[in-house]
């Protein structure tokens, strides 16, 4: 369907998104389990989760905070997973970035890897859509996954807190960020980023104060642009290589 | 609560929630139509799928459970759930095995 209205875009958004609340439901009620489990109460989960709104960062923080890491080692690493989210709103610029003043700060706040997703493609396969229609597609994508990821918050933090600590859920966190992982590896650059993570976070994890976290995603980040750098190089001289053969 | 009091966790929502937003809001508030630099887009694509394995690494090989013993069954699970978010390229299907396997451990334990 073809969009022709404001509201339209808002409810091509919408629609688009509702794959997206089996993903952000299952998240949210899992942060709010082992967010009571940890000793959060309701109010605590949910605000977190509102204010915050950053699935991957809340684990991460929720993880070193039992740690008792601290607490300016917990901000940087959860803020280095959500680093990402500064890349989304440089590509979203373009787009949006003619729009009132207002209603960019309340996108940015929106700003999801669903919500990304989804725009972008829409942005760039519609390049008749006005800056109104644009907008209105991206509060679309998160009329359902916002309000999903607070109530899921909320029954899982109600359902946590009164689960005993005696039941061990610890391994459900690596668990659930381990599903994250596969899906995010799409090119062999994104690989090469994972393997050097991994392979330098092992023996970092000597490190006092959890600093083995920054310093294999710092590893790994470089790992990933330089492989993506040298696979670019490599396909270019590929592709010269034919065109001289030809 | 276990390991952290009140404030530290205040603090933490806090700070989370304004250097999220600023990480979000810093290119639609003032970059106008400009663009990042090349070097630091490319840095930035690969931020969270360097961090989080970064985070899961540990976790799985000396597992909390145990006490950080290596855990042949923790290990089996994990490695479950991450081969097939990789093969399905769909987080749901990672998530099923993920909650399967977790199960599993949990009749295993007790």
């Amino acid at each position: 369907m073809s969009i022709t209205t404001t509201k339209s875009a808002f409810w091509k958004g919408f629609r688009d998104s509702a794959p997206f609340l089996l993903v952000s439901g299952s998240f949210g009620l899992l942060f709010g389990v082992l967010a009571g489990e940890a000793g959060l109460n309701v109010l605590e989960a949910f605000t977190f989760s509102t204010a915050v709104f950053a699935g991957s960062a809340q684990f991460t923080a929720l993880q070193l905070l039992q740690e008792q890491t601290p607490l300016l080692i917990i901000l940087i690493s959860a803020l280095a997973v959500n680093l990402r989210m500064a890349m989304y709103s440089a590509s979203l610029t373009p787009y949006l970035g003619e729009a009132p003043l207002w209603q960019r700060a309340c996108a940015a706040y929106l700003t999801v890897d669903q919500s990304y997703a989804l725009s972008i493609v829409q942005f760039e396969n519609a390049p008749e859509m006005t800056i109104a229609q644009r907008m209105a597609y991206f509060f679309g994508t998160n009329g359902l996954v916002a309000p999903c990821w607070m109530i899921t918050t909320l029954i899982g933090a109600t359902v946590g807190t009164q689960v005993p600590d005696s039941w061990g859920l610890d391994f459900a966190l690596p668990l659930a960020f381990l599903a994250m992982i596969g899906p995010m590896l799409r090119t062999p650059a994104h690989m090469v980023a994972c393997f050097v993570a991994v392979a330098v976070s092992l023996p970092a994890a000597l490190l006092p104060f959890n600093l083995g976290l920054i310093a294999a995603g710092l590893a790994g980040m470089m790992a990933g642009a330089q492989a993506e750098l040298w696979l670019e190089r490599a396909a270019a001289k590929d592709s010269s290589q034919q065109g001289a053969a030809q | 609560m276990n390991g952290f009091d009140s404030f530290q966790l205040w603090f933490i929502i806090v700070g989370l929630a304004l250097g999220s937003f600023g990480l979000r809001f810093a290119f639609l508030a003032f970059m106008g139509g400009r663009s990042l630099p090349l070097w630091l887009m490319r840095h930035l694509r690969y931020t969270a799928v360097a961090i989080i394995p970064a985070l899961v690494a540990p976790m799985v090989i000396w597992p909390t459970p145990t006490g950080g013993e290596i855990s042949l069954p923790h290990l089996a699970a994990a490695v479950l759930t991450f081969a097939t978010g990789a093969l399905t390229r769909d987080v749901l299907w990672a998530l099923l095995v993920g909650t399967m396997a977790f199960l599993l451990l949990f009749l295993f334990a007790s």
